[in-house]
């Protein structure tokens, strides 16, 4: 196991702890955790202040309403819990190319973002045409058994480990 | 309006969670995907067998519904792929993306302002994807007890004894 960093938790009691939520969520609110979605209804935000009518028209954006909702609401959430916690424990870092990427690839930004970007457009079309995300299908879906949660979650890594080792070759140790 | 604030409430305490356990990062993420770190995976796991008990549990005692999403073959499969290859190239997931920024890893920005391509690209592809790919093998809102025809306390009993398991293997490993 790689040493913790300073402040770190056991990613078997965070991640038990973020079981707590999900359900605590389920309980009160009757929602299940999930952030695809909110990447439509946002991109919709955006469109619609440029096209209205259009929007108005597209029928995945009749299924899907660019308002803010619930899990909106929650990936802002995400982003505020994520700034608390690296703040307050020092393990904030402004960083524009990671670690692991810089190591094979070099300091160079513009390939990582142009990745970056390009993985994102690629990846968030998948995860609406399988309807959900790590989050959707992976947390919620599998803890409730669904059938396809297992499936999505099992195609994630194979599609996921695929790249990963064109981008890294083979799964030597290091 | 009450509803908004639990998404935020829930939101913070997951992304204060995702920061703690260090799933956030890039690293982490093709850690699990070159399969030498299994960070993400004991904290996904971790979270998901709790979950199951608790969401059965309080469907069970009626305090809650089951929210199932359909499987379509050609939906999840193809899209699932498709998902994973992008995650791959990205190093973040749609929720993680955001927690990524808020640790100050800004390459993830970028990945945000893709996803919300993506997501506009689907918009326009959804009538055709409808009529086509979300056609292909569509069982319904399936879940393994129902297709298993077994009780879903002896799946869960089963889903902790396997991740126990699975646990132990990855720490004598050191993954």
């Amino acid at each position: 196991m790689q040493p913790k960093e300073n402040g770190g938790w056991s990613p078997y009691l965070a991640g038990a702890l973020s079981g707590l939520v999900s359900i605590g969520s389920v309980w009160i609110a009757g929602k299940y955790f999930g952030a695809s979605t909110t990447f439509v209804r946002s991109a919709g935000m955006v469109e619609k202040a440029v096209n209205p009518e259009r929007v108005a028209q597209m029928p995945y954006f009749a299924k899907e309403m660019p308002i803010i909702d619930w899990q909106w609401m929650f990936v802002v959430g995400i982003f505020i819990g994520a700034l608390i916690a690296s703040t307050t424990s020092g393990s904030f870092r402004w960083q524009a190319v990671p670690d692991m990427w810089q190591e094979r690839y070099g300091p160079v930004r513009w390939k990582r973002w142009l990745t970056a970007f390009v993985g994102g457009t690629i990846g968030m079309f998948g995860a609406r045409l399988a309807d959900g995300c790590p989050s959707g299908h992976g947390l919620s879906g599998s803890m409730q058994l669904a059938v396809s949660g297992f499936v999505a979650l099992v195609c994630f890594f194979l599609g996921g480990v695929i790249v990963a080792r064109l981008l890294y070759g083979g799964g030597e140790r290091q | 309006m009450t509803t908004l604030i639990y998404g935020l409430v829930t939101g913070i305490l997951f992304g204060f969670l995702l920061q703690k356990g260090r799933v956030l990062r890039y690293d982490k993420q093709l850690g699990a995907l070159r399969l030498i770190d299994m960070t993400i995976v004991k904290f996904m796991l971790s979270a998901v067998l709790v979950g199951m008990v608790g969401v059965y549990l309080l469907n069970d005692l009626g305090l809650a519904k089951l929210s199932i999403k359909p499987m379509i073959v050609g939906g999840v499969v193809i899209g699932g792929l498709t998902f994973g290859v992008g995650w791959g190239l990205l190093g973040y997931c749609p929720g993680t993306s955001l927690g990524a920024f808020g640790e100050g890893r800004w390459d993830s920005l970028l990945g945000i302002v893709g996803m919300l391509c993506g997501a506009a690209l689907y918009a326009e592809a959804y009538p055709t994807m409808k009529a086509t790919v979300l056609t292909w093998g569509d069982f319904g809102k399936i879940t393994l007890p129902q297709v298993l025809g077994l009780n879903h306390w002896f799946i869960i009993t089963l889903f902790i004894i396997g991740g126990l398991y699975l646990f132990r293997w990855f720490e004598k490993k050191g993954l």
